[in-house]
């Protein structure tokens, strides 16, 4: 983080400072239904935010607000200062969606899918130069994909695929990515890897906003939260907004709810400390103290220092 | 041998007329064997179909107009193609059924005032083409849309491919891609608009497609599709050309023939996905295909 926040910047670095700034934004589908109501968050340089929600609770609309997939009826939404229109043509943004919407069928290859993602970067004629395709094969082995390279796109399996994408994400180098649910389908391996990976870009200063329903792993790596619910309900540094109290606001009764407190837990019979566990998926989050009120491993930008 | 060379190939050859109808085949046969590739893998078959029913009404009206033949269709071209997307993106009717009330409308609208309205135009000559009456100046017309058209879609390929393949990834990027879709409409419009003298608005619309159908079938990325599709063109327009030559027969079907075989050989031997091929391939099964060889 501190590498690239002293840099003064404009002057001699071309490269905005990321950031991402959500005021008041509210969505509504074309049938009516208001997805996302007056919602606002803000978010800086260096930094993992998880984002987290009930299915259905705006995850999803939200990403698609800020890349301007919809429009919002009410709002603004602002990366790194500009419009998102302005940012995009710049191409500081990555985006990898939760299910990728293409034609399995096409043409392509692994490769060409993730050199893709240096589209953006090339001349006129979109002729790749050594350096993207450096990229190419840098991100390929970083998601485990470099055998695969010359298959056609359609003859992966769906943890595969998503790896690819992920790929192309990572050789676009948009300072800012947005990852929804990134960890569904793929196994544990390309989890820790894709973590390791976004700790990584979080020391270079980008800026990452993670769905997840892996509520356990967010105090893991995640050190901003954003906890929706059809609007934001709190945003801000993970110990502070990723509480028990929080959490069963957010998800209602939807949560599965485990309480371990007194005999059960301690001889002494006269502790009120007590473990909370809470899940979403297959993996809870687990609250212990007093109140339960904090995670039991809040983590910290430094942690990977 | 040598006669049979002599009275196939080089007599011909030999009247300006088959010069011209030759050039044309050639032109007309890469342009849209290279556009066919996009169409195929947009999902847009039809909409070659669409956009070449609907320039009916446009040709009768630059007709009426005093206005070039041309400009009529390219117009009505589009607004049947723009008009098709502002459907589908503002109803709950998908893409293909908007393309086909468009369409269809269009050219009966054409139809009525082509009945009332008396031109210079035969209709059998816009709905099947006249290969062996194309001019000099029409040569020209058609060589000069089918360069351009060639030059702008063979230049920006990768980003009309990645439009075709991912928009919303290429919405990311900051492409714009507002400019790659009706750019490329306006593109097919425009290679219609060309073909039609030559090959009729029934047959464009096969040469918009089986060239691309063709390449998707036998190659496993985007630029051997691009080379096959244009070679198969090519090569099916000037075997089509000599053929109808020699049968007397009409010369954009005999195209459009060759263009089929050659599909149906790619269905059957096409590397890995060929239907026989499968069949013989040891270990694998022919299941749920739908012809048995
Ligand atoms: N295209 C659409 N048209 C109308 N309503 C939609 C559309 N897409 C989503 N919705 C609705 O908007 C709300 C938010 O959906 P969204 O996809 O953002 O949820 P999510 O938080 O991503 O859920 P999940 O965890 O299942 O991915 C849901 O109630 C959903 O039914
Ligand atoms: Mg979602």
């Amino acid at each position: 983080m501190t590498l690239t926040a002293n840099v003064p910047h404009e002057s001699w670095n071309p490269v905005p400072q990321p950031s991402l700034e959500v005021e008041g934004v509210t969505v509504a589908y074309p049938n009516g239904n208001v997805a996302l109501r007056d919602a606002s968050f803000g978010l800086g340089a260096g930094t993992i935010a998880g984002l987290v929600g009930v299915n259905g609770s705006g995850k999803s609309t939200l990403f698609k607000a800020i890349m301007g997939f919809v429009q919002p009826i009410a709002g603004e939404v602002r990366i790194a200062g500009m419009p998102v229109r302005e940012a995009l043509k710049r191409n500081l943004v990555a985006y990898v969606p939760q299910a990728e919407e293409v034609d399995w069928n096409f043409p392509v290859l692994v490769e060409d899918v993730v050199m893709m993602g240096r589209q953006g970067h090339m001349g006129f004629f979109r002729i790749p130069s050594a350096k993207d395709r450096e990229l190419v094969d840098q991100s390929l082995a970083r998601v485990g994909m470099t055998e695969y390279r010359k298959r056609q796109i359609g003859e992966l399996s769906g943890g595969q695929k998503k790896r690819v994408f992920l790929a192309r994400a990572l050789a676009q180098q948009g300072r800012i990515m947005l990852l929804d649910e990134p960890f569904t389908g793929v196994d544990v391996q390309t989890e820790t890897a894709i973590i390791d990976l976004m700790r990584e870009l979080r020391g270079q200063g980008h800026l990452m906003l993670v769905s997840t329903h892996n509520l356990g792993s967010v105090p893991d790596f995640c050190d901003q939260v954003v906890l929706v619910n059809r609007t934001v309900l709190a945003a801000g540094p993970t110990a502070e907004v990723f509480t028990q109290s929080n959490l069963e606001q957010a998800f209602g009764g939807v949560l599965r709810h485990f309480q371990l407190a007194g005999s059960d837990l301690h001889d002494d019979k006269e502790d009120t400390r007590r473990v909370t566990v809470l899940t979403d998926d297959e993996r809870p989050v687990v609250f212990y103290g007093e109140n339960g009120s904090k995670p039991a491993s809040p983590s910290k930008p430094q942690d990977d220092k | 041998m040598m006669d049979w060379l002599y009275t196939f190939i080089v007599e011909p050859l030999s009247y300006d007329f088959m010069q011209r109808a030759l050039l044309v085949a050639i032109l007309v046969g890469a342009v849209s064997a290279a556009l066919s590739c996009f169409l195929v893998l947009k999902g847009w078959s039809l909409m070659g179909d669409a956009i070449s029913h609907a320039v009916l009404p446009g040709i009768v009206l630059a007709y009426v107009v005093g206005l070039p033949i041309a400009i009529g269709a390219f117009v009505a071209g589009l607004f049947a193609a723009i008009s098709t997307g502002y459907l589908k993106d503002n109803s709950r009717i998908k893409e293909d059924t908007a393309m086909g009330i468009v369409f269809t409308g269009m050219f009966a609208v054409g139809l009525v005032l082509f009945s009332r309205i008396e031109t210079d135009q035969h209709l059998s000559h816009i709905l099947f083409g006249d290969m062996l009456g194309v001019t000099w100046g029409d040569l020209i017309e058609t060589a000069v849309i089918a360069g351009v058209t060639l030059l702008i879609v063979l230049t920006k390929r990768r980003d009309f491919l990645l439009y075709a393949f991912d928009p919303q990834h290429a919405r990311a990027i900051g492409l714009p891609v507002k400019l790659l879709h009706y750019g490329l409409l306006a593109l097919l419009s425009i290679t219609i608009v060309a073909s039609l003298k030559a090959v009729g608005i029934i047959l464009v619309v096969a040469m918009l497609i089986a060239p691309g159908a063709i390449g998707f079938l036998l190659a496993k990325r985007f630029e051997t599709m691009l080379v096959i599709a244009m070679s198969v063109a090519i090569a099916s327009g000037v075997l089509g050309t000599l053929i109808s030559y020699s049968i007397n027969g009409a010369t954009g079907p005999c195209i459009v023939l060759i263009q089929a075989g050659v599909f149906l050989l790619a269905l059957l031997f096409a590397p890995g996905s060929g239907l026989l091929r499968r069949r013989a391939a040891p270990g694998t099964h022919a299941a749920g295909l739908p012809i048995a060889p």
